[in-house]
């Protein structure tokens, strides 16, 4: 039997995961660092909540992830015209344009957020089911991509746009992409939410949450799927289990960061294919 | 003989530095033209303004009579232009083979949605072998282009621009970092993919190797044109000998002099 509490952190764990692969698309696949996430997450949630009531959740879940990645579009589109570097900055004010606009909307519920999200309908075990294929197809086309020449493409751009462009890809079109997708499965992320939750309130859309998922892609090491899934579900579950580490968890999610880009730039998979390497090349350490 | 390439009144400006005061000249197809001049002269410049990375203030640029100074380098370099940096930039964060792989699925990458569907790069990566080893650095297939000496990545560089597969090869200073032996492996492989069919422009700084090479040259200085023309006649001209000299030596032969100068 699978009890209230499990149910809760299949779902959280699952979301994240969601949120997670979206954000490697676009960070790790395409080398776009973004910081706001969060936003994209938060239209999804919105847009289920709004159209929960009328539509059936296939429909609800892709169209919520439509509405998010509309925007992502739009962010994509304005971030273009943004210099690299500043692309963070960017995208840590769109979270913050989504906050303050969603707080301020009457018809979004304001600072009270939205609840009476209508039930999910699959009863407990179909909701783990659905969580856990969405996972499970998110993981999929994550490795379809990295494998396919649109991820080639996306690690070319990541490694030098400019030298990209000259031979014929359309570096522009490229960030585009990863940005749509990622910020589609955000989207459908979100929905689950709305789903799970069934109330939302503009807070559970932060900066914390734009972070904590970065923090995860970067310390799985960027682009590397079973990396980022790791290192999702342990710094998801953590705060979780302990008391101590949910009161600093954004400590803890700086200090990863830090100390991942100081000392192991490529992250746990870094971590591993240097391990691996040492032993088959037989070299002492 | 059909203008693949031309260039009118180029004008580059970087900040209060003019690179190129007006340049124009023309590439016939088949051509393999020598750009020389002094250091800081905007030879680098000129091929950066015509693959697109750099925008010019002013002036146009034709590829086979269509106008493409308003395209993006990755439109170019479908329309046929190809690139080698002087200062060389692989893919760090790809493997030797896998740099002159990506180059060589252009036609993959070009769309988004070709792309996502595509898998395979086993063709592309015949082809890129096949590079690799046309420019002398197969053993370095699997490498990561980190442990390359300068030599290697300067042929990389040649074997990625030629993975395009381009109608216009813009090569700069290719044979720099070569030794010796391998420049001169190198500059007769250009010289038979020239008599392929590919129309080249060469920036070199050995004008001894140049003149061998080179039936015309465009030589630039100071961002201007100085001399344009059948390659004994421009190296023996007195402005040509003395922006390479930095003064009037007309009297002296100049493919020796000069070798030494620019740089
Ligand atoms: N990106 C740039 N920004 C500012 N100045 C530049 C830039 N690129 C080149 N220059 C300047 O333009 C002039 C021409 O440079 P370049 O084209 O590299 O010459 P060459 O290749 O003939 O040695 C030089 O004075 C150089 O300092
Ligand atoms: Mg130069």
């Amino acid at each position: 039997m699978i009890g209230a509490y499990e149910i809760t952190l299949v779902a959280v764990v699952s979301i994240n995961l969601m949120l997670a692969l979206g954000l490697n698309l676009i960070t790790g696949f395409c080398g776009q660092v973004s910081l706001g996430h969060a936003a994209f997450f938060g239209t999804g949630a919105y847009a289920a909540a709004l159209a929960a009531g009328g539509l059936s959740l296939p429909v609800v879940l892709v169209l919520a992830g439509l509405v998010a990645c509309a925007l992502g579009l739009l962010v994509g589109v304005a971030s273009l015209r943004v210099r690299e570097d500043f692309l963070a900055i960017t995208t840590m004010g769109v979270g913050f344009v989504f906050l303050g606009f969603v707080r301020k909307q009457g018809w979004l519920g304001a600072e009270m957020g939205l609840t009476d999200i209508p039930d999910h309908g699959l009863g407990d075990i179909g909701f783990v089911g659905l969580c856990l294929a969405l996972v499970a197809a998110m993981a999929a086309l994550s490795w379809h991509i990295k494998r396919s020449w649109m991820g080639f493409g996306f690690a070319a751009v990541a490694d030098d746009e400019r030298t990209a462009r000259t031979l014929g890809i359309n570096a522009a079109a490229y960030k585009l992409a990863a940005f749509v997708i990622g910020t589609f499965l955000a989207g459908v992320a979100g929905a689950v939410y709305a789903y799970f939750t069934r109330f939302i309130i503009p807070s559970a859309f932060g900066f914390t949450v734009s972070i904590s998922i970065l923090t995860m892609v970067i310390v799985g090491g960027v682009g590397s799927i079973w990396g980022v899934v790791a290192a999702c579900v342990v710094l998801t579950l953590l705060p979780e289990f302990s008391r101590v580490i949910n009161d600093y968890k954004l400590l803890l999610y700086g200090a990863l960061i830090v100390l991942t880009m100081r000392f192991a730039p490529g992250g746990l998979a870094g971590l591993v294919r240097s391990l691996v390497a040492r032993r088959s090349t037989g070299g002492a350490p | 003989m059909t203008t693949l390439l031309a260039v009118e009144d180029v004008l580059v400006r970087f900040g209060g530095i003019v690179a190129l005061g007006g340049v124009s000249f023309s590439l016939a197809k088949g051509e393999l033209l020598g750009l020389i001049g002094p250091n800081g002269a905007g030879k680098t410049t000129m091929l950066h303004t015509v693959i697109g990375v750099v925008k010019p203030t002013e002036g146009r640029i034709l590829v086979a009579d269509r106008d493409v100074t308003r395209l993006a380098p990755d439109a170019r370099a479908r329309l046929g232009v190809a690139l080698t940096h002087q200062i060389v930039r692989p893919f760090r964060g790809l493997s030797v083979l896998d740099n002159v792989t990506l180059a060589a699925g252009f036609a993959k990458t070009t769309h988004l949605a070709r792309a996502i569907v595509s898998v395979s790069r086993t063709a592309e990566r015949a082809r890129a072998r096949e590079l690799l080893a046309l420019v002398g650095i197969a053993d370095y297939a699997d490498a990561a282009p980190g442990v390359l000496p300068l030599g290697a990545l300067k042929r990389l560089e040649v074997a990625r621009a030629l993975a395009i597969s381009p109608a216009v090869l813009l090569l700069d200073e290719p044979l720099a970092g070569l030794n010796s032996v391998e420049a001169a492996r190198l500059a007769a492989t250009l010289a038979d993919l020239n008599a392929s069919g590919i129309t080249m422009i060469l920036i070199e700084h050995n004008l001894a190797k140049v003149a061998e090479i080179c039936p015309r040259l465009v030589v630039l200085d100071n961002g201007r044109k100085i001399a344009d023309g059948p390659t004994a006649a421009v190296l023996a001209d007195p402005q040509v000998i003395a922006a390479y000299m930095g003064q009037d030596t007309s009297g002296r032969e100049p493919g020796r002099e000069a070798a030494h100068a620019g740089g």
